[in-house]
């Protein structure tokens, strides 16, 4: 386990930190209250928890017959709440047009709140099932007495409860009252529907939210205004770890609208998600503080990581990840089978820094009165705004209620609450309600970083054209940094560098972090994004190198597939945090989503030249997996197109068809751009892009113009879908601008290689 | 002291005169339907109409607004009814997050006023300003298309 690895100079973050660890492999996933009546427990009571009937902490009845659904997870776009209420209301017969969904608040009795890791299908799913299936099981018990019938006779339908014999029907609002009555069944006796009898799940269905967003009604954090609000804009330092050596505010305190400023405390180590420090100009509009805040004069100490500059920080990591590194793990023997004469390949390749850019910049109220902190803001993760909160006020976990908006965007930055923690510090300073808007130049300059990274492939292939040694080594800059780590924890290294799942005889994957100088966070995809771009590209190399297809290689690098014990191979895989008994790693169905592909795609059937190339790779991440192919037409200017984008996915049980699609569309559209144009750099410590001018993103009219979504139908258990579309993309582009070019790209991102 | 109309209501402003748009709207009206993206022109987020015309109302000084008509997302459908771009991105069910759509479907319906029958070069050109960090281009343009067709 990671906490191993940390030093915890604040015992208090214990907790945060197990809430924050995205992979972790949490001890109780699902409460276990979690079929019990527990309003009186609650931080803050639902409509769930005071209607009539409340057999789960996700679900209520009100004898009206209106079914309460709380969805505790965060919608940032994966349509999560809609998705994981839809499980509910199909177990329970509901009407959905009966059914509200409440936004849940922090709180432990619901669980894991962290939405990242891709894994909210995969861990509440059954959650949600037996909180419908409950509720069903009663107003069917209710209905039984009432009718005078055995239960087993009656059935449901649309809200209602039937007697099929006598054509007898009772609404679930009348059962209501008698049904409360009645003890809450066990999980295990509960009996679910069959996949046949199901309304909702695998069925088309709109999010929720839809009317609202097309309207502008939505609400996101940045639209929350309190009764006596008053507004913050913080200056952050420029380099982290930064502390101010002087402030002159008379000119920023002169700007009509500001009232004060406060210096915040920088942050002692480990960072954690502590505020960054800096001076917060406060005022009564979001325009005076950020006028406010360009007349300030502060002078900082920049401390040790003024001397980060990204160049010479890559070359460093590159001439690193060419020496040996610490093994992670090790099948056969590589050295033995380079060692043999054949013909030996290696590549570098490498990835820059990049942000998150969610579309809404970080933003968050907090109220301070009596002792007790009140939060609103646009969250992933409403128990590390908890912690963070309590640790920063010094406040029990207990007397911070977060409530969760709409998230515009998030990608994993917005499970790191900084912001919030700064809103509640200045609430509790100013005695009033604080907003505090970071700008976009604030988020660009200050977020948690996708790390960059240097990865090393090194591997020989037999006569027949099949790898038989293959050599992978990693170096970037860790997560773990953020928690005081001296080193990558264990999950960065098992997305996509331990558990590369080939029939290759010897395998060794070793790694190094390099140091942060920044705040590294996990984003879409996390460490798969680098790793998936150098192995399958180096596949590309191998295949071409052999004079083989891409596609045919591929597979043959995968043999007949099969279930890859890690474990047998000494490597302690946290598998997304998953059973790995339930959720192996299954080569088999790597295989399926590229054959299918390969159809799909009419792999093939086109020769690439005359600028225009396909490439293909195929990966597994939280536990679902995908393969790409993606076209592109490259023009004289060296200008890349991509016509299209074929997605092929096996997440096991698909919810919601159409939500899945757009996942799978989202990440092949932020693979692309991420691969063609993400790069934040820095330079003396200093971030040097500060807007979508510096950090490029696809637009509309330079993303894939086509991206279509296939599913293979594996009937396996539900995984995640908000990550695992992204890393494949991101080879098999660069693996087209080979077909069409014959320029092998190694490095991120792409646009920095003349391809004219 | 500026008088305008916003959403149909005559409004008189004598705030700072350099103050964008986008914040009168927001912080004073609380027409929180137009979204704060960038504060520098560069995605879109902000998108309003001036007098049928769209602009980025975070560079939209509340100076240059005397005698001017603005709409926002707000009081884009009438009486409850959607308008047909709005009804569009409803049938292609666009959006994800949600945050940027206010923004592209003001740049939309002012690109349909311009351009009737766009073809996807017109929307590539027409809606480029208009960032989406979730990535729903294919269904916005498929939904600008359908809006095109109803409106035809």
């Amino acid at each position: 386990m990671i906490i191993e690895n940390i030093s915890l100079n604040r015992r208090q973050f214990l907790g945060g930190l197990l809430s924050t660890g995205a992979f972790v492999v949490a001890s109780r996933l699902v409460p276990e209250e979690l079929c019990a009546q527990t309003a009186g427990a609650a931080i803050f009571n639902t409509k769930a928890d005071t209607a009539s009937l409340h057999p789960s902490v996700y679900l209520g009845i009100e004898t009206d017959g209106t079914v309460f659904i709380v969805t505790h997870r965060s919608e940032m776009g994966t349509g999560i709440r809609t998705s994981l209420p839809l499980v509910a209301a199909d177990e329970l017969d509901a009407n959905w047009n009966r059914c509200r969904i409440e936004q849940g608040v922090g709180d432990t009795r619901y669980g894991d709140q962290n939405t990242d890791g891709s894994r909210s299908i995969r861990d509440f799913y059954d959650a949600f099932r037996v909180a419908g299936a409950s509720a069903r099981s009663m107003l069917i018990s209710a209905a039984a007495t009432q009718l005078n019938v055995p239960a087993s006779e009656l059935t449901t339908a649309n809200h209602e409860v039937v007697h099929a014999k006598s054509g007898k029907k009772l609404g679930y609002g009348a059962l209501v009252a008698a049904a409360a009555k009645l003890p809450v069944p066990k999980a295990a006796e509960l009996q679910f529907k069959p996949k046949t009898a199901w309304k909702f799940v695998g069925k088309e269905r709109p999010i929720y939210d839809l009317n609202n967003i097309a309207t502008g009604k939505a609400e996101f954090g940045l639209d929350v205004y309190r009764e006596g609000m008053v507004f913050a804009s913080v200056e952050h330092p420029p380099v982290v770890g930064g502390v101010v050596k002087s402030l002159d505010d008379k000119a920023a305190l002169a700007v009509k609208g500001v009232s004060q400023t406060v210096t915040l405390d920088a942050p002692k180590p480990p960072l954690l998600f502590q505020t960054l420090g800096g001076v917060a100009v406060i005022g009564n509009s979001t325009w005076a503080v950020t006028q406010g805040r360009k007349q300030l004069k502060v002078e900082w100490n920049d401390g040790p990581h003024a001397n980060f500059t990204s160049a010479p920080f890559t070359a460093a990591m590159v001439a690193r990840v060419k020496q040996p590194l610490k093994v992670a793990r090790n099948l056969g023997n590589v050295d033995t089978e380079f060692g043999k004469g054949g013909k030996v390949i290696e590549a570098v390749y490498t990835s820059p820094m990049a942000a998150h850019a969610s579309m809404e910049p970080p933003a968050a109220v907090a109220e301070f009165r009596n002792g007790k902190a009140e939060i609103w803001c646009p969250t992933q993760n409403p128990q590390a705004v908890q912690d963070t909160v309590s640790a920063a006020l010094g406040i029990d976990k207990k007397n911070v209620v977060c409530h969760v908006t709409l998230l515009g965007g998030g990608f994993g930055r917005k499970s790191k609450p900084d912001y919030a923690a700064e809103a509640a510090i200045l609430a509790r300073k100013l005695g009033k309600p604080v907003k505090v808007v970071w700008t976009r130049e604030d988020d660009i300059r200050h977020d948690f970083y996708h790390a960059s990274a240097a990865v090393y492939h090194k591997a020989t292939v037999d006569a027949k054209g099949k790898p038989t040694a293959w050599l992978q080594r990693s170096v970037f800059q860790p997560i773990g940094s953020t928690f005081g780590a001296p080193g990558p924890l264990d999950f960065e290294l098992d997305l996509g560098l331990v558990d590369a799942p080939y029939d290759i005889p010897n395998i060794r994957a070793e790694n190094a972090g390099a140091d942060a100088h920044v705040r590294i966070g996990w984003f879409r995809a996390v460490t798969n994004n680098f790793h998936a771009f150098a192995s399958h590209c180096f596949a590309d190399e191998l295949a071409h190198a052999a004079g083989r297809d891409s596609l045919e290689f591929m597979l043959d690098m995968l043999g007949p597939g099969k279930v890859i014990d890690l474990k047998a191979q000494g490597v302690n895989y946290s598998n997304y945090g998953a059973d790995i008994a339930k959720y192996p790693v299954d080569s088999r169905r790597l295989r399926r989503v590229l054959e299918v592909a390969g159809e799909r795609s009419n792999w093939g059937k086109k020769k690439p030249g005359n600028g225009w190339g396909i490439g293909i790779a195929a990966h597994r991440s939280f536990n679902t997996y995908v393969a790409s192919v993606v076209e592109v037409e490259i023009d004289a200017q060296g200008r890349v197109k991509i016509p299209r984008i074929d997605q092929v996915a096996d997440p096991g049980i698909v919810i919601n068809p159409d939500r899945v699609r757009a996942q799978l569309e989202g990440a092949a559209v932020m693979g692309a751009g991420l691969a063609m144009y993400g790069e934040i750099t820095a330079t003396n410590g200093r971030i040097d892009q500060k807007n979508f001018d510096g950090f490029r993103v696809a637009r509309m009219n330079d993303a894939p113009v086509q991206v279509n979504v296939h599913f293979v139908e594996s009937g396996n258990l539900p995984t995640g879908v908000g990550e695992p579309g992204l890393p494949p993309v991101i080879a098999a582009l660069a693996n087209a601008i080979y077909s069409a070019t014959g320029k092998r790209i190694r490095e991120m991102p792409f646009s920095k290689t003349k391809l004219a | 002291m500026v008088n305008l109309t916003v959403n149909g209501k005559a409004r008189t402003y004598d705030g700072d005169p350099d103050m964008p748009l986008l914040w009168y709207v927001r912080d004073d009206l609380r027409l929180t339907g137009t979204r704060f993206g960038c504060g520098a022109g560069l995605c879109g987020a902000c998108t309003v109409h001036v007098d049928g015309q769209a602009v980025r109302s975070c560079q939209t000084k509340m100076s240059t607004l005397a005698g001017k008509t603005v709409l926002t997302i707000d009081a884009l459908s009438t009486n409850g009814t959607l308008h047909p771009v709005q009804k569009a991105w409803v049938t292609h069910n666009v959006p994800q997050c949600g945050y940027c759509q206010s923004g592209q479907i003001m740049s939309a319906v002012a690109l349909l006023k311009a351009t009737p029958n766009p073809t996807d070069a017109d929307i590539d050109r027409g809606m480029a300003g208009n960032i989406c960090r979730c990535g729903t281009y294919q269904r916005i343009r498929a939904a600008i298309h359908t809006a095109a067709k109803e409106r035809a």
